[in-house]
């Protein structure tokens, strides 16, 4: 039981208990509490796999950006409280879990049987500098400049819209 | 034991039928939305898991980008739920129909 | 002029839509009738023409082909439409067109002050174009389109005054009956057109009916072939079964009758019989069941005439009696003689139909003979001309009627035996005896109409193609002296039209086994017989009528038979119509149409409204429903990609 293992098992489990956690919750901001976990046990996984860029924005954007976002429309609407999980609907409620969960034993399927994934091994140096700052803004700004460009475009249009969208109407 | 890819890939599946999940059971619009931020990161544990595996940045390269994608799309939504909030004055799904035929 | 021939049709056809369109605009009757008449006028001088042109030619350059477009080429099948001009359409088409520009002449006075005026001259061109068809047409398809043709015109001018009543019903009913009747005809015609193409692979006469002597067909294929065409011949020419629409055919106007009941359309069926002769020829069973029904129609439509009051019925049982005669001659091997038949009929059955509409028109629209009598000092042109026709039909000699009925009384006899001559005999008597009864009842004897009436001679417009057509009468048969007086030069018309009918004759291989003193024997017996109906008729209507109602009551029963015309029209009712007309309403209509047609499409268009209506439901405004759809999507397409792993 070296490290590596236990951190994996470690910060997977603390994700998937916070998601499933984050869908039953009754209280809207108590799931978003949940997401948040659930984004920092993943940043943790990123660091077990040497993407150190990668973890960080993922608290920087997802945990410190978005899920603020979405609590300060909490905030703004209060919503009520959800029902019980089986109170309205189950019916379509347990086919919905039913399907999903024959999702999950396709896809379980086929990772182990479809692809050649039992051959990949990992070369720790390799994925180290894949990991970097360096390497991934090398790529961005030489070989993936356009679309980044475009990013960028999409990211005002997305303010503009949200702007339009959200604010008071004046008479 | 060592961790080969396949323990990501499985993580990252649940993570995302989990998301499923939330999207189809919950009454709240915005608690639907965060289901739909989960799924994406379920993707974005998938890529980053093949990049380190295979030593190629490009993968986190995308991730990057699905990040960014993923922050416009959740500010849209959020002030499409607003708009409809003014209106209708609930956020629960249910009674949001008007497309109804 | 040959090469004209299609003007023969064109002409009348152009008549036909200038007086249609226009014709109720121009207020100007004599205009109307002068176009009518002129355009089949101009048709007569063509075929005239064309037929002198014949006349210069030996014998193999005499058919033509005149084609004017190809009208449908598919696979196997090539119509056009095509005109054949050769001796045997030559004849028919001098007979209907001179015939018919008589008869048009004549309507003009006949139907003056009459509001359809325009409409009629419209109607009978229309007809004549039809008819010219028929006998022009090189193939099949063409003369069943004048064959349909004149049975829709018949039916435009039997119904013609199509508000009035008729009998015990309407004019409009008569009308219906004739081209239902006819339909049923021509069902049979087609069958054997179908036949025909099955077997031979052509419609045209001339490829028909040389395959039909080279190729190898079994004899009951003739045979169908032949009886097929033969019920549509008795559809058209009113024969046994369906003559029954001939006599309600009376109530159209008399140039109607004349024309087309007695000269033209009814003898469409000869024309076609005589046409066609090889397959006849090739099926000599079907020719004897084609002698027999000739003569036994010839035989119970005279004495159904014997007894009739109207003296346009009178006359309508005698053309259905006289057509007997000519598929009596066709039946047994005189194709000629049926056609010198056809021709001499036409001169005096139109000219007794045409004085006799002078006499109703006199007597102001009566028919019935028992009210008339002693017409002759007040119509003597009317009279004269009545008296040659009867004197013809009557087959006295030296007129057209001896000469062309005597044929075929002799070769009833020589090619057939007695048995057949002595029903054409009899006929014949009888035929003498209605038809001097009908003179003697209409012109002679007392005065039986009331003070009302005033009878008069009709206009020249209406007596001169009476007069005409006397004259024909009486020279009419010259053309058809038998071997038996005119020696070496035999006979002119049976020599003219021998090219047509030498394959069908030398199939039949009739030997001549009679030598002439028995055809003068015959011919001698058969003027006796004549003369002494003739006799008789005199003796009874003139001098004692009490023999006709003595005779009447004491056979009460044959009478009311003869009178109700055998009951034919009642049995065919109950027979065939009212069951017809029961099952009609009761089962198709209320079971087939109504349940089960309107069932099939009422109801599916409620299974499209059930459907749609469940179907809408899908769409229920809800997101994460279609989520879930979605999902249900994803899980089909991972199993199709695990499949095919």
């Amino acid at each position: 039981m070296n490290l590596e293992v236990f951190l994996f098992f470690v910060f997977g489990i603390i994700a998937a208990v916070t998601a499933v956690l984050m869908i039953t919750r009754r209280n809207p901001v108590i799931s978003a509490l949940f997401l948040i976990l659930n984004f920092a046990a993943l940043a943790g996984l990123y660091i077990t796999l040497n993407a150190q860029f990668i973890a960080v924005t993922q608290i920087i954007v997802y945990a410190g950006a978005i899920m603020i976002l979405f609590l300060f429309v909490l905030m703004l609407l209060r919503p009520d409280n959800q029902k019980k999980l089986f109170e309205l609907n189950p019916k379509t409620k347990i086919f919905a879990m039913i399907i999903a969960f024959v999702v999950f034993v396709q896809l379980v399927y086929m990772i182990f049987f479809a692809g050649p994934s039992a051959n990949i091994t990992q070369d720790v140096s390799k994925s180290v500098e894949a990991g970097t700052i360096e390497s991934i803004g090398r790529e961005l700004f030489t070989n993936y400049i356009v679309p980044f460009e475009a990013a960028g475009f999409l990211l005002l249009a997305a303010t503009i819209g949200a702007l339009v969208l959200a604010k008071k109407k004046f008479d | 034991m060592i961790i080969t890819i396949e323990y990501y890939l499985i993580l990252s599946a649940f993570m995302f039928l989990v998301g499923v999940t939330g999207v189809l059971i919950n009454r709240n619009a915005i608690v639907v939305f965060m289901s739909i931020e989960l799924m994406l990161n379920s993707a974005n544990l998938t890529l980053v898991a093949f990049s380190s595996f295979l030593g190629n940045s490009i993968g986190q390269l995308f991730v990057f980008f699905v990040m960014t994608v993923a922050a416009a799309e959740a500010a849209v939504g959020l002030a499409i739920i607003i708009a409809i909030f003014r209106n209708k004055l609930t956020v629960n799904i249910d009674e949001i129909n008007i497309l109804k035929w | 002029m040959r090469d004209l021939i299609y003007l023969t049709v064109i002409l009348p056809l152009l008549g036909f839509l200038i007086n249609g369109i226009f014709g109720s605009k121009i207020k100007n009757e004599k205009l109307i009738g002068i176009i009518g008449s002129g355009v089949v006028g101009i048709s007569f001088l063509i075929a005239l023409g064309a037929f002198f042109e014949t006349l210069a030619l030996p014998l193999e350059q005499r058919q033509k082909i005149v084609s004017l477009f190809s009208w449908m080429v598919v696979g196997k099948l090539n119509v056009s439409f095509a005109f054949q001009v050769d001796q045997l359409s030559l004849v028919m088409a001098l007979v209907v067109t001179g015939v018919g520009f008589i008869i048009h002449v004549y309507s003009i006075g006949y139907m003056h002050g009459d509001k359809g005026y325009w409409r009629f001259f419209s109607y009978m061109n229309l007809f004549i174009f039809a008819m010219m068809n028929l006998i022009l047409a090189d193939n099949f398809v063409l003369l069943f389109l004048g064959w349909e043709g004149v049975g829709l015109c018949s039916y435009l001018l039997i119904g013609f005054w199509y508000d009035r009543k008729f009998e015990k019903s309407t004019v409009a009913e008569a009308s219906k009956k004739a081209f239902i009747v006819n339909r049923v005809g021509d069902f049979g015609f087609l069958l054997g057109m179908f036949l025909i193409f099955m077997t031979f692979g052509s419609l045209n006469f001339n490829e028909v009916f040389s395959r039909a002597v080279s190729f190898n067909v079994p004899a009951y294929v003739y045979g169908f072939i032949a009886i097929f065409l033969f019920i549509g011949a008795t559809g058209k020419s009113a024969q046994i079964p369906l003559f029954v629409w001939l006599p309600d055919a009376m109530a159209g106007p008399t140039p109607v009758s004349a024309l087309i009941h007695a000269a033209t359309m009814v003898t469409a069926g000869v024309y076609m019989v005589a046409r066609t002769s090889i397959i006849y020829a090739s099926a000599p069973q079907i020719m004897m069941v084609i002698a027999i029904i000739g003569a036994l129609t010839a035989f119970f439509a005279a004495t159904v005439g014997i007894v009739q009051n109207d003296i346009k019925k009178v006359l309508a049982y005698s053309t259905v009696s006289q057509l007997g005669y000519m598929f009596l001659a066709m039946g047994v091997g005189a194709f000629s003689a049926g056609i010198f038949h056809v021709m001499t009929h036409a001169f005096f059955k139109a000219l007794l139909f045409l004085a006799a509409g002078s006499v109703i028109h006199a007597m102001h629209e009566e028919q019935d003979i028992q009210k008339f009598g002693g017409l002759k000092k007040y119509m003597p042109r009317t009279h004269i001309t009545f008296l040659i026709a009867a004197l013809a039909i009557s087959g006295i000699p030296p007129l057209s009627g001896f000469f062309s009925k005597d044929e075929i009384l002799w070769f009833s006899f020589a090619n057939s035996g007695l048995f057949l001559w002595i029903i054409g005999a009899g006929t014949a008597m009888m035929t003498a005896f209605y038809m001097f009864r009908l003179y003697i009842l209409t012109f002679d004897g007392k005065e039986r109409f009331g003070k009302d009436k005033h009878p008069h001679e009709s206009p020249a417009v209406i007596t001169i193609p009476l007069i005409v057509l006397a004259v024909l009468s009486v020279i009419g048969g010259f053309v058809g002296i038998p071997e038996v007086f005119s020696g070496e030069h035999g006979n002119q018309f049976h020599n003219w039209l021998a090219p047509i009918f030498k394959d069908a004759d030398r199939k039949l291989a009739h030997f001549n086994l009679y030598s002439h003193s028995t055809e003068i024997l015959l011919m001698v017996l058969s003027v006796v017989f004549a003369v002494s109906a003739i006799w008789f008729a005199r003796y009874v209507y003139l001098k004692k009528p009490s023999i006709a109602s003595d005779t009447a009551k004491r056979f009460k029963g044959l009478y009311n038979l003869l009178w109700n015309k055998y009951f034919v029209d009642e049995v065919y009712d109950a027979v065939i119509i009212n069951p017809i007309v029961k099952t009609s309403k009761s089962f198709l209509w209320q079971i087939a149409d109504n349940k089960i047609i309107d069932g099939v499409v009422n109801g599916t268009a409620k299974l499209i409204d059930i459907f749609s209506v469940n179907i809408r439901k899908l769409q229920n405004g809800v997101a994460q429903f279609y989520a879930l759809v979605m999902v249900l999507g994803i899980v089909a397409a991972f199993f199709w990609i695990i499949l095919s792993l």
